[in-house]
Formats: structure tokens, sequence, C-alpha cells
């Protein structure tokens, strides 16, 4: 069998850490090969390569056998490389059909050629079953519907080895199984697919074989349909990891979060993201706002944290109005917050890894002094977080964070807010981009804070988290709450007609 | 640290940076001379590296005195870069400082108990004035979201047409059209800087306009770069500047830091304003004319050339001095003054600009991964400046989430 791309002894150094250490990757004409790794294990390094963004010390890539050079993405492209990359690279007031061409323009006597170009777009995206609308803004349209444009423009590019850098990852259920449905469709056509992701159901679901990276080395390649899911994580973590969370029943105690007829107004529209919501979180239990994306769970969430104004309504923290606090007060007042966006909310991306881990407690006794800031002591404090939750950066607390691998990002997010202690952790989507060592350490986290007497709020998009991990479910469905359900008598499919408003609870 | 530290270090591959930059836009400035002037132009170009050594020990003195401005409004632009805003305002906010600076220096009566604080409580004054000139930009962005580089450029038109309104109202000097004298209590004292920087001419010791004015800027750059990277209120303006959203997010008032930002910036270009003009006899005055004060462009070429780095910030100012005032001694030869200000400003510009270019210069050498770290942020972040070249280089940062 011979391959259509294959990586040989691949080395690629960063300060302080080697990022790919002669890693081999062979790609077979029309296959899905998935790419496994735990966070910070190289993985998107080893894509970047391929594409031509990063150059590595040593190793060959090869064509059909033959050595090729890809000193930048143009030289990919040529080649029939093309990337998607975690975060989008669109152009945010162009149109879809504008961002698809950019660069590869048609044009006329230095005269752009549009209506080919919209009736090649238009082709592709009927042939895939890639719905778009041509001349939407990308600032307006959701985030699955970007990652179609993505897709399209390396269709459109006549691409033939595709690398998608987890892209589920931001993705609803839904999307998920429309994106697995066109990335089988597109191996049919006879293009490869290199495919990153931490889910290993998506794996199982589509792959055909997968390789293994562990701490920049490569463990090996198997075939999907002969490994168990047990078999790649110990593989990828190298011990065996528990996929369900063990837990005791809860034991809530006094009231700690309390919201009374919520409203929150709309930026935009006239339409109110969220409407009259109440619901109680106590000491000792984890809560979950269950929904399909875009039901209000943002700006529930932004409004309890402070971030948007409240319309109408109570916010009661351990028995306090806090619903016109500032944020810090809030946080002051034992409220912490794992954001949705980690790079727009979460991070200072231009910070250090250390200075990030302080950036809700700089200014408190024990980092500061007169207006001067501790550094041994905010390097202290990073070390021990850093070797806690194991989050893996070259250079340790001195890292600049945009340089981090995208699921340590999320790590050191989720350990300077659990490390808060809060009263209340408002939790979005905590896992997200984890790879399955770290999410288990994570749930097992929110679970002592919860045995601890402190009070959870999670919001996640991923059932099995939910079912998992919470002790209450409460469903959300156009800005209301419309269940609250208790997840050992619920099932997967009554859940689901609640997310889906074809059922709503009179209790509520 | 052992040599190889040294060498790998971002403090010395920012001055190579810098530095090689410089020697392009030498390279550049000879061209023009040579297109202009080619039988003197290799002299003329030894004339312009000389700088203020032209004229020994005076010619320093006085590069110094040029210097001490654009160090203030350098400053005043690489701090707002790094709290990531552009203050293009540095103009306006300067010639409103050093109205303020000459109008107490002629106009304040003390007595005589007090005198010795005249020329403080001018300086004083100015860097207020500065601060409130960019206050109004400051109030826009943070709370209408004004772009901070058009109202600023607007303060700077207000700034020119009202400080000379002002000027021929109240401290005009009608005979020689300039701003008058200030009092002598209101000029800066030497500080023991006119015994080291004076020429005799037989028995008439001529004295540069240099004063302790030098040294203010100086330890205004030192406490800069202590607030920058030590405070607490530093890391607040920075991460402002770094990430509006998660500044907030992280309990910063994200509005009051952006106004913190222009008012400092602000106060520093004001003070240079003063530095610049309370000096004795010799010194500058303001002429009434309708061009924008040059120090708070300078400044932009400065900060540049700096890095946004405070101590950066110093030498480059003192070679952008040294270099016009080379450019000064070149009317010794056949250049006409237009061409020698052309010449001037290529060399300084170019050298600002090659920064530009230095992930692309890098590229060549392929040693990328290196300067991703040490300079990232979307271009319009912060090290817009120190890190321009992120933008150019937008596709190789970490695309990850
Ligand atoms: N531009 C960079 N500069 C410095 N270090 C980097 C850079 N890019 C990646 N690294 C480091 O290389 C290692 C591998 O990163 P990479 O992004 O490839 O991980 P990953 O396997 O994609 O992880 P994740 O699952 O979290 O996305 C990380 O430790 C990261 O800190
Ligand atoms: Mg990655």
């Amino acid at each position: 069998m011979s391959y259509i791309i294959e990586m040989i002894g691949i080395t690629k150094q960063f300060p302080g850490i080697i990022a790919n250490d002669d890693i081999t990757l062979q790609l077979k004409k029309g296959e899905i090969h998935a790419l496994l790794g735990e966070n910070g294990a190289g993985k998107s390094t080893l894509m970047s390569v391929l594409f031509g963004l990063y150059r590595p010390e040593k190793g060959i890539i090869k064509k059909n056998g033959e050595e090729i050079s890809i000193k930048d993405p143009n030289d990919a492209n040529r080649l029939g490389i093309g990337m998607v990359h975690q975060h989008f690279k669109l152009v945010h007031n162009f149109t879809v059909l504008q961002n698809i061409i950019l660069g590869v323009e048609t044009t006329k006597h230095g005269f752009l050629k549009m209506d080919k170009a919209r009736k090649r777009v238009m082709d592709l995206s009927d042939k895939y079953g890639l719905k778009v609308d041509p001349d939407a803004l990308i600032s307006d349209i959701t985030v699955g519907m970007q990652q179609r444009v993505e897709i399209l423009k390396m269709l459109y590019r006549e691409n033939e080895i595709l690398i998608f850098d987890e892209p589920t990852a931001v993705l609803t259920p839904q999307e998920i199984e429309e994106l697995m449905k066109i990335m089988r469709e597109l191996v049919k056509e006879g293009k490869s697919i290199l495919f990153i992701t931490h889910k290993l159901n998506e794996i199982k679901q589509v792959a055909d074989r997968c390789t293994v990276l562990r701490k920049g080395k490569c463990v090996g390649t198997i075939n999907v349909a002969e490994t168990s899911k047990d078999t790649m994580s110990e593989m990828m973590v190298g011990r065996k990891v528990k996929f369900s969370v063990e837990k005791t029943d809860a034991v809530p105690g006094e009231p700690v979060f309390e919201v009374k007829n919520l409203t929150v107004a709309s930026r935009h529209g006239t339409k109110k993201p969220v409407k009259n919501v109440s619901f109680t979180v106590r000491k000792g239990e984890i809560v979950c706002i269950a929904g399909i994306d875009g039901n209000g769970q943002s700006e529930l969430v932004y409004a309890l944290t402070g971030l948007m104004p409240v319309e109408d309504g109570k916010i009661l923290l351990n028995g306090k109005d806090v619903t016109h606090l500032s944020i810090r007060e809030r946080n002051i007042e034992g409220m912490s917050h794992i954001p949705e966006d980690r790079h727009k909310d979460g991070l200072v991306l231009d910070y250090s890894l250390a200075e990030n881990l302080v950036l809700k407690k700089y200014f408190m006794q024990e980092f500061q002094n007169n207006g001067f800031i501790k550094f041994p002591a905010v390097f202290k404090y990073s070390d021990m977080l850093i070797d806690r939750y194991d989050i893996r950066a070259g250079q340790g607390s001195s890292a600049i964070v945009r340089s981090m691998s995208g699921g340590n990002q999320q790590k050191a997010i989720v350990a300077r807010e659990i490390d808060y202690n809060p009263e209340i952790l408002i939790a979005v989507q905590p896992t997200r981009g984890l790879d399955v060592g770290a999410i288990e350490y994570i749930h097992k986290k929110l679970i002592e804070q919860r045995d601890d007497g402190k009070a959870v709020l999670l919001v996640s998009l991923e059932l099995d988290e939910v079912m998992n991990l919470s002790d209450r479910i409460l469903v959300i469905y156009e800005g209301e709450i419309v269940a609250d359900l208790d997840p050992k008598k619920a099932t997967i499919q009554e859940l689901g007609l609640y997310m889906s408003g074809s059922k709503r609870s009179e209790a509520v | 640290m052992n040599k190889r530290n040294l060498f790998r270090s971002q403090g010395f591959t920012n001055a190579v940076s810098s530095i090689s930059a410089i020697c392009v836009g030498l390279l550049f400035g000879l061209v023009i001379l040579f297109v202009s002037n080619s039988s003197q132009a290799l002299q003329g170009l030894g004339i312009i590296l000389k700088g203020g050594f032209s004229a020994r020990a005076r010619g320093v003195g006085q590069s110094l005195y040029y210097a001490t401005p654009i160090i203030m409004t350098g400053l005043s632009i690489g701090f707002a870069s790094k709290t990531g805003l552009f203050n293009i305002g540095a103009s306006g906010q300067f010639i409103v400082g050093a109205f303020v600076a000459i109008f107490i220096g002629v106009k304040l009566q003390l007595p005589e108990s007090l005198a010795w604080s005249h020329w403080i409580i001018a300086l004083l004054c100015s860097m207020i004035a500065g601060g409130l000139w960019a206050l109004i930009p400051g109030l826009f962005k943070a709370y209408l979201n004004v772009n901070e580089v058009i109202s600023s450029i607007m303060m700077n038109y207000i700034g020119m047409y009202g400080v000379n309104y002002f000027v021929k109202l109240y401290v005009y000097d009608s005979l020689k059209a300039l701003s008058q004298n200030v009092a002598e209590t209101a000029v800066i004292p030497k500080w023991g800087l006119d015994h080291i920087f004076f020429n005799m001419t037989g028995n008439y010791k001529d004295t540069a306009t240099i004063n302790a004015g030098f040294y203010i800027a100086i330890a205004a750059a030192i406490v800069i770069y202590i607030v920058l990277n030590k405070t607490v209120f530093g890391y607040e303006l920075k991460a402002c500047g770094y990430n509006r959203f998660a500044s907030k997010f992280a309990g910063i008032n994200e509005k009051r830091s952006i106004v913190l930002s222009m008012v400092i910036a602000g106060m520093l270009s004001g003070l240079g304003g003063g530095l610049l003009y309370l000096c004795g006899a010799n010194g500058r005055r303001i002429k009434v004319v309708d061009v924008i004060a040059p120090e708070g462009f300078n400044g932009i070429p400065v900060a540049l050339l700096g890095l946004s780095n405070p101590i950066g910030i110093i030498f480059a100012a003192l070679f952008v001095a040294h270099i016009t005032m080379g450019g000064e001694y070149l009317q010794q030869l056949n250049y006409v003054p237009e061409i020698i200000d052309i010449i001037i400003a290529i060399i300084i510009y170019f050298s600002a600009f090659s920064l530009l270019l230095r992930n692309v210069i890098s590229k060549l050498f392929r040693d990328r991964h290196v300067e991703l770290v040490s300079d990232t942020g979307p271009a319009g972040k912060p090290g817009r400046f120190a890190g321009a070249s992120a933008g150019l280089n937008d596709g190789v940062e970490k695309e990850d989430k």
C-alpha cells in the first residue's frame, strides 16, 4: 500500500520543549486518520509542520513517495494540503463567498469575476450538503456555519489532503453528526483526512487508523476497528482512565445561590434571551443547565457573573443581593467563573502563565505589597498550580500563554477558578478541548468541591458530562427553564425532548 | 548567566534588531545623499554620524537638550502602546503643556521665599495640562468607543491653534515674534551640567542649553519602567491593553484603566513640553506658526525604535536627537536645508520602519519560532510597536483554540 503523505522522523523544538520528537506518520489515500494524544502532546504542532507553518529541525515529508519541501502554507496549498484550524481563520467583515475565494480569486484585467466563483461555491455546497449563505457576513453566522465555510475553502482549492484540528470541540452534538457524515463523504471521493480529536467515540465512529502521540513521541499507529477505547486511552495517557465518574449521593445543605425571576435584555434584537428564570443551587450539589446551544445559556451566565446587566430579577449569593455588584465584588463574595470563550474572556494571551494564574488574585495581600506585585510569590503560586493541575508548557510559569497548547490553556483557567475556592463555581464547558485524563481529573476536582460543601453550576452541551456529573438538571429552552430533573431517574431521551422544546414540565 | 544565555536573551535580540534597523535607515540616508550631491555624500554621512560632537561639548549638550522632549513624547507613545492605545495626540499634549509652563513661568509672581519652586510649579502644571488634554480622547474611547487616533488628531489641531491664540494674547514677544522669556526663577536649573557641556572661545564660555530637565526625563523613564513592570497598577493597565474582555472578566475596571492610560501618556507629553521650553535665553521659544509640534510625531519613531521599552526609548531618543543635530551641521556642505530635512527624516523613519519588517527579515533567516514567542499580539493590540511585526506573521502565531 502506498501512502499519499508520509512524515518521517519529524522533530520540532520550542524553547524548553521538544514538541515533536522523531515522529513518523503515514497517511493512506482515502482514509480518515485520527491523531490522538494528551494536551500538549504535539498534535497541532505536527499538523502545522505539514501545513507549512513551522519548519521542523529534522525529518522529511513525502507525497506519493517523493520528498517534498513545504516552506509556507502556499506551498502546502499547491501540494493539495488544506487545514481547518481550531480557531478559524476567517475575515469577519467579509462575506462567506469573499472568504472562500480569498487568495485564489478569479480575475479578468484585474477585476474580480465573482459570478464564476459563486457558481463553483454553490455547486460544491450542494454536492457535499454544506449549506451556507454565500452573502452572509462571517460575523453573523454560527460557529458551525463558519466551520462549513472553512471546509468549503479547502474544497474550493481542490485540496485532497484535509487536516481538521479538533473540529468538534466547538460544535453541538447535532453538528458533530453532520460533520462526521461530510467527512465520510469526502473520503469516498478519494480525499484523505487527518483528524484531531480528544473524543474516542468520534474516532471509533469515523476513523480507519489512529496514530497516538505522548509527550511529543509517537507511541504507535493502530487500526481503529481492532482496538478498544480503553486501549487507546491507555496508550495515550500511559495508565487506565475511568470514563464514568465515581461519586456518592449529594447531601445538599443551605441554599447558596438563588436566582429569582431573572430577565436579561438582548444586546441587539428585541427578543429577550433569558426570561423570568428562577432556580436555587444549594451547598454540596452540582446543578447543571442543559440545553441546545443558543437557548440563552451564554446570556444567563453573563448576567449571573456580571458581564452583562440584568433587566429584572434578583441574584442572591449566600443571602446577599449581588444583582448589581461589580464583577470584582461578586468574586470577592465567592463567585468564580470558567468562561465559555477561553480566548476572549478567560486569558490574557500575551501574559505569562504565572500572570494569568493570578488574574483574579493579583491585588490580594498575598501577591502585592504597597502596590508592587510580589513576583516571587506569584511564581511560587503558579508553580504550585502547574504541578497540581499538570499544566504543561515549554517554559513553565514564564511561558507566554499564547504559545501553549489549547488544552493546557483550558487547564490553566480551570486551575485558577477552582483554586479560588468559591462558594459558587459557574463552569461553562469546563472540559472543552481536554484529553480524557485531564477530564477525569477535572471532574474529580469538581466533585471534591461539591463534597467540600461548595456549590457548582455547570453549563454543558455534552450530555454525557451532564448525566455523569450533575445532581440536578435544569433544562433551558428559549431562555426559560422548562424542567428540573433528577439525572438518576431521567433518561437521555427524555432530556432530549425537553431540550428540543417538545416537552415541558408543569412543575417549573 | 553564561554567554549563550546573553545572546539568546530577549533584550539582546531586541537591541540587535533596533541597531540593524538603524543601519538600514542610514543606508537609505546615504542613497539620498548620493542622489542630491554625490561628491560630498560620504563626507555628509560622516557629519550626520558625528552629530552634536561636531561642536564638541556644547554640541553634545545641545543634542541632549533636544533629546529631552522626545524622550518624553516617546515615553508617552510607548506607554500608551503597552496599554493598547495609539497616542498620536502627543503633539497636542506637548504643546498645551508647553504653553501652560510658559504662561506660569512668565506670569506667576511668587514671594521671595517660594521663588525656588517656580519652575517646579510650572512643570507640574504642564503635566496636568497634558494629562487633561489626553483625558478627553480617553473618555471618548472608554465610554463611547471612539477611536483614540481620530479624537487625538483633532485635539492636536485644537491644541495648536488654541496655543497660538493664547500665546499671542498673553505671553507674546512681538519683536521677536516668539513667546516671551520666562522668569529667571522658572528656568530649570543646570545642576552641574553647565560645567560639562560648554565650549570656550577665548574667554567666553558658551554653555549648552541642557539643564536638569534631562535628568527629569531619565527619571520619568525609570518611573514608567517600574510602573509597567513591577506594580499592580501596571499589571492592570497592560492586561486591559492586551485583552479588554479578559480584564473585565477578572474584575478590572477596564474603562477606568483606558482613561488613566491616556491621562498618564498625556502627562508625559505635557511634561515634555515644559522641559523643552522652561529654559534660559539660548533655548527654544514657541513660534506662532500653524504647524503641529514635531516633537510629538518624533515620539513615534522613538517609541518604535525603543520597542516601547522605557529604557530603550532613552537610547532611541538620544539617537534621533544626535542625527537631527548632525543634520544642522550638514549645512556646511552644499546641501539645501529642505534636502537635509528629508535626509534626516528618511534616516529616522526608515530606521523605525525597518523594525516593522523585523519578522519578515527573521523569516528569511528561518528562525521563526523564537520571534513568535517574543512578540505576539494581533495588530492593533499592545506591542503594536514592539510586535507590530506580529501582524505580518499572523499565520504563524499559535493557531490552537
Ligand atoms: N509557538 C510555540 N512556542 C512555544 N511553544 C509552543 C508553541 N507551540 C506549541 N508549543 C508547545 O509545544 C507543545 C505541543 O503543543 P501542541 O499545540 O502541538 O499540543 P497539542 O497536542 O495540540 O495539545 P492540545 O490537545 O492541548 O491542543 C506544548 O507544550 C506547547 O506549549
Ligand atoms: Mg492542539
